[in-house]
């Protein structure tokens, strides 16, 4: 069994590939030395530090904040979007379809840049521009997770609650939303995560005196990470690692199937 | 609902794509065509064809095809690995594949940086191995390095889906017919996943040829990608003109790329969010 031998060696090195990085970062949180290449021993001071350090918690602050809010946005304009796209009749629907599609294909230094010649003349550049900027990447995305779940959808079902006396509003509310949410839900979860990941839109439209943790790390490059840094990614790093591994116990699959099959993935 | 009515419902949306998608897009083409003084010009916009610029796009090209096939090459054999073991949980594949992406991903380049940088741990290892150390930051093969690294599950998530989607019996019927391990591979499941490759190769050429940051970093600031030349054209040099001419002519090759390979069906795969 020469090949299968082979085969879990190739896998393996694309697994140290994928995690060496991970882990280089993850040593250094916990090495007392500042230098990034010499093991000074083991320490947990930077994690006690992350905490007093307010440019971090400042930027900490900011992207959750940029990341709850643009999902947010994004989730209720996607949802009506996607509801009034899914009711246009064929040409419009392509238009409209077409337009959604710019921000995900186009280049995120292009998309960026272009927000950021607009917002010079619309507002002061700030937590605002980088909002507006967030939810303009995300609604797509939310849109995309919604039209095929209004696709799949029955219609029967709501009409014949108008047959049996149903307001729409409350039919909508009753009927349609309930098929339609795991699709916002999934939506959202994604824009958390593209907002909270995105670095190049964020640099072109925050201008001076806000910053994400991705942005803080960028201007810090030259001066040197501080190792505080390293403490709060191998925070965010397990936090996010402990969700997933609940979501996928035994008991997180009755939560999750249904958003599972989302289709995306 | 009355379907007029339903229409409604997206005025929101309709205007917040007009105030965001299409009016700045309106402003970069506008900024690329003028000069400083708002006079009309097409400078910018030829000026792709300085010898300095198009040595950029020249180098961004190469890199991001030189990355873009690296990833092909190492994401298709996993995926044909993973569909003939016994293994083939897809949820914790993906989890696997994913959960790097939840560490910053600018730290992530810089703990590669920390890997082959001249002092770094790979030149470390060989230092104690009394092996020849190696140049390997500061090099367009660093660059390529980060790409491969960063984009390597935007490859794999769709490739991964397309041979996984194969169905078995068509593999059964090929082998029946006498198709050999390499027949099949070359003429079944290669074929059948051409359309998750098309949408790989739009999700990593696309961010390769238009990056900046890991040029940067890895590059050590001497290789220009066009990313870099309208990053400083916006923060350094300050002529936002040309920066949006050079962006315009940018957003035609990512335009000419997403027409040849097919967009993305996989919006998720991006995202690369929650494996849910």
């Amino acid at each position: 069994m020469i090949r299968k031998a082979m085969h879990r060696i190739y896998v393996a090195l694309i697994l140290i590939f994928l995690y060496a990085p991970i882990i280089v970062l993850v040593a250094l949180s916990f090495n007392s030395s500042r230098s990034r290449v010499v093991w000074g021993g083991f320490t947990l001071e930077w994690y006690a530090r992350v905490f007093k350090s307010s440019a971090i918690m400042n930027a900490l602050g900011t992207t959750f904040g940029l990341a709850f809010s643009s999902a947010l946005i994004a989730s209720v304009l996607g949802l009506l979007g996607a509801v009034g796209i899914y009711a246009m009749r064929k040409r419009n629907y392509q238009i409209m379809l077409f337009m959604t599609n710019i921000p995900m294909i186009n280049a995120d230094i292009v998309t960026g840049i272009a927000l950021l010649l607009w917002f010079v003349h619309l507002i002061p550049l700030g937590f605002g521009s980088v909002l507006l900027a967030h939810v303009t990447f995300n609604v797509p995305y939310v849109i995309l997770c919604v039209l095929p779940r209004l696709e799949a959808m029955d219609v029967y079902q709501y009409e014949a609650a108008l047959d049996l006396g149903a307001g729409e509003f409350y039919a909508f509310m009753r009927i349609l939303l309930p098929q339609i949410l795991p699709g916002v839900l999934s939506g959202f979860l994604m824009s958390v995560t593209l907002s909270m990941d995105d670095f190049v839109i964020t640099y072109f439209t925050k201008g001076a005196g806000v910053n994400t943790l991705s942005t803080l790390i960028y201007g810090e490059i030259r001066k040197g990470i501080k190792p505080e840094m390293y403490a709060l990614s191998t925070l965010l790093f397990a936090i996010v690692l402990l969700l997933l591994i609940l979501v996928n116990l035994p008991y997180g699959n009755m939560f999750s199937k249904k958003v599972r099959q989302e289709g995306n993935i | 609902m009355n379907r007029n009515r339903a229409r409604l419902l997206s005025i929101p949306y309709v205007i917040w794509v007009i105030g965001f998608t299409v009016i700045p897009i309106i402003f970069i083409i506008g900024r690329a065509v003028t000069d400083e003084n708002g006079s009309l010009t097409a400078a910018n916009l030829l000026a792709i064809f300085d010898p300095i610029h198009r040595k950029a796009l020249y180098l961004s090209l190469a890199l991001a095809f030189i990355s873009t096939l690296i990833c092909i090459l190492l994401a298709f054999p996993v995926a044909v690995i993973l569909r003939g073991s016994r293994f083939r949980k897809k949820s914790i594949i993906l989890f696997v594949l994913i959960l790097p992406m939840w560490m910053n991903f600018i730290l992530r380049i810089l703990a590669i940086q920390m890997l082959i940088s001249n002092n770094g741990l790979i030149n470390h290892v060989l230092e104690m191995a009394s092996l020849p150390a190696l140049r390997l930051i500061n090099t367009p093969g660093a660059i390529v390095l980060g790409m491969v690294y960063d984009y390597l599950p935007y490859m794999m998530l769709p490739v991964l889906n397309s041979v996984l989607a194969i169905p078995e019996d068509v593999i059964e019927a090929a082998k029946d017919l006498g198709a050999n391990r390499k027949e099949v591979l070359s003429r079944i499941i290669l074929p059948l996943s051409l359309s998750g490759i098309g949408s790989g190769i739009t999700m990593v050429f696309v961010p390769s040829m238009t990056e900046f940051v890991i040029a940067n970093i890895l590059g050590g600031g001497k290789l220009q990608l066009l990313g870099n030349v309208i990053e400083q054209e916006f923060t350094t040099s300050m002529n936002w003109n040309l920066g949006s001419g050079l962006s315009v002519t940018l957003m035609v090759f990512v335009l000419i790329t997403s027409i040849i390979f097919g967009r993305s069906n996989e919006s998720g795969t991006r995202a690369a969010g929650l494996p849910i």
